[in-house]
């Protein structure tokens, strides 16, 4: 019995090892699964679409099952990305045709301050509702690990298409009317 | 009596109420070195004394400004875990899974000490068991032809 003392020890901290190792990479997303998801046609539900996160420039909370029902482009970024910078204006001028359309765009901050945040608002002129996701967790959910990404999903709630770089108008006009032309 | 009891209390009071003021004066101001040294650049994962990312320099800009607004370092602390969550310091909170990083460690080290601690003398007392059971050599146990041998070699380094 004595004998298997040491071994057993040895076998119980490499369980324990693996649990760890188990755990830290379950917590990572891998955002492989959404996009291969999406290119499959098998468009998947907007995860954490009820998680409660702050509002910029208010003591409020929303989320993003409040807009079920409209199309969201949903903008993961932050104000010291540079190609952020350099998409907001173009992000601007799509909420003024996408709020014609019962459709919003949904601002999401990453690893940001507030205060940068909203200078960086006040700059490009966002009037869109910009989330702040202040533990990045639920950008993790949406395997985001670098910005600016930006998912449109759909009047169901799911996640139709998506592009984890700079957008570009051309990407924006050929993705976002076929997505707003759909009915629910 | 209770004149000069009312009197002496307001004498001590106002005797001490300079001293009680610097005490409060003199809660320690936060220092930026000490600060930047305890967290970490959230994008870069880098300890925000040596990140270079242009997000490490937003969080230097906001600790000085609160600096400046005489925030203790616990306060802006607190205050840089409510913009930008946990990750930002260096040294996690001690609850919930992040009590591991505190807890596992030591426990190793007490597991490794107490596993030396219980098998060196084991295998210590095996060894001189094991010398203790092995016949001593000799030259007893040469045979003739070998002692012969031996004492030829010999010879020649002498």
């Amino acid at each position: 019995m004595r004998r298997f003392v040491l071994p057993g020890l040895i076998a119980a901290a490499a369980v324990a090892l693996l649990a760890l190792l188990t755990f830290g990479v379950s917590n990572n997303a891998d955002s492989s699964s959404i996009d291969s998801q999406v290119a499959r046609g098998q468009f998947p539900a907007a995860p954490n679409a009820h998680q409660a996160l702050p509002v910029l420039g208010s003591s409020n909370k929303g989320n993003l099952a409040e807009f079920h029902g409209k199309v969201v482009v949903l903008n993961v970024f932050a104000s010291w990305c540079p190609p952020c910078r350099a998409e907001a204006p173009l992000l601007a001028k799509e909420q003024q045709m996408l709020a014609r359309h019962d459709a919003t765009l949904v601002g999401v901050t990453y690893k940001d301050l507030s205060s940068a945040t909203e200078q960086f608002a006040h700059q490009y002129h966002i009037t869109y509702p910009v989330l702040r996701d202040v533990t990045g967790s639920f950008a993790q959910s949406f395997g985001v690990d670098g910005v600016p990404e930006t998912f449109v999903i759909n009047r169901k709630g799911q996640i139709q298409a998506l592009n984890r770089s700079q957008l570009t108008a051309q990407w924006l006009d050929k993705t976002v009317p076929p997505i707003l032309a759909e009915k629910s | 009596m209770s004149r000069r009891l009312i009197v002496a209390v307001v004498a001590l009071a106002t005797a001490l109420a300079p001293v009680a003021s610097a005490g409060a004066a003199q809660q320690p101001r936060a220092s930026y070195m000490r600060i930047v040294e305890d967290v970490m650049c959230v994008v870069c994962h880098e300890p925000l004394e040596v990140a270079q990312s242009p997000e490490a320099f937003q969080e230097r800009e906001f600790i000085r400004q609160e600096i400046g607004e005489g925030k203790t370092r616990q306060q802006i602390e607190h205050d840089l875990v409510v913009q930008l969550g946990p990750a930002v310091l260096a040294r996690p909170p001690a609850h919930g899974v992040n009590l591991l990083v505190y807890i596992i460690p030591p426990v190793v080290l007490v597991l490794g000490i107490s596993l030396v601690a219980l098998f060196i003398p084991r295998w210590r007392r095996r060894a001189r068991e094991a010398a203790a059971g092995e016949p001593a050599p000799s030259a007893a146990t040469l045979d003739a032809a070998d002692a012969k041998r031996l004492n030829e070699d010999l010879g020649r380094f002498a």
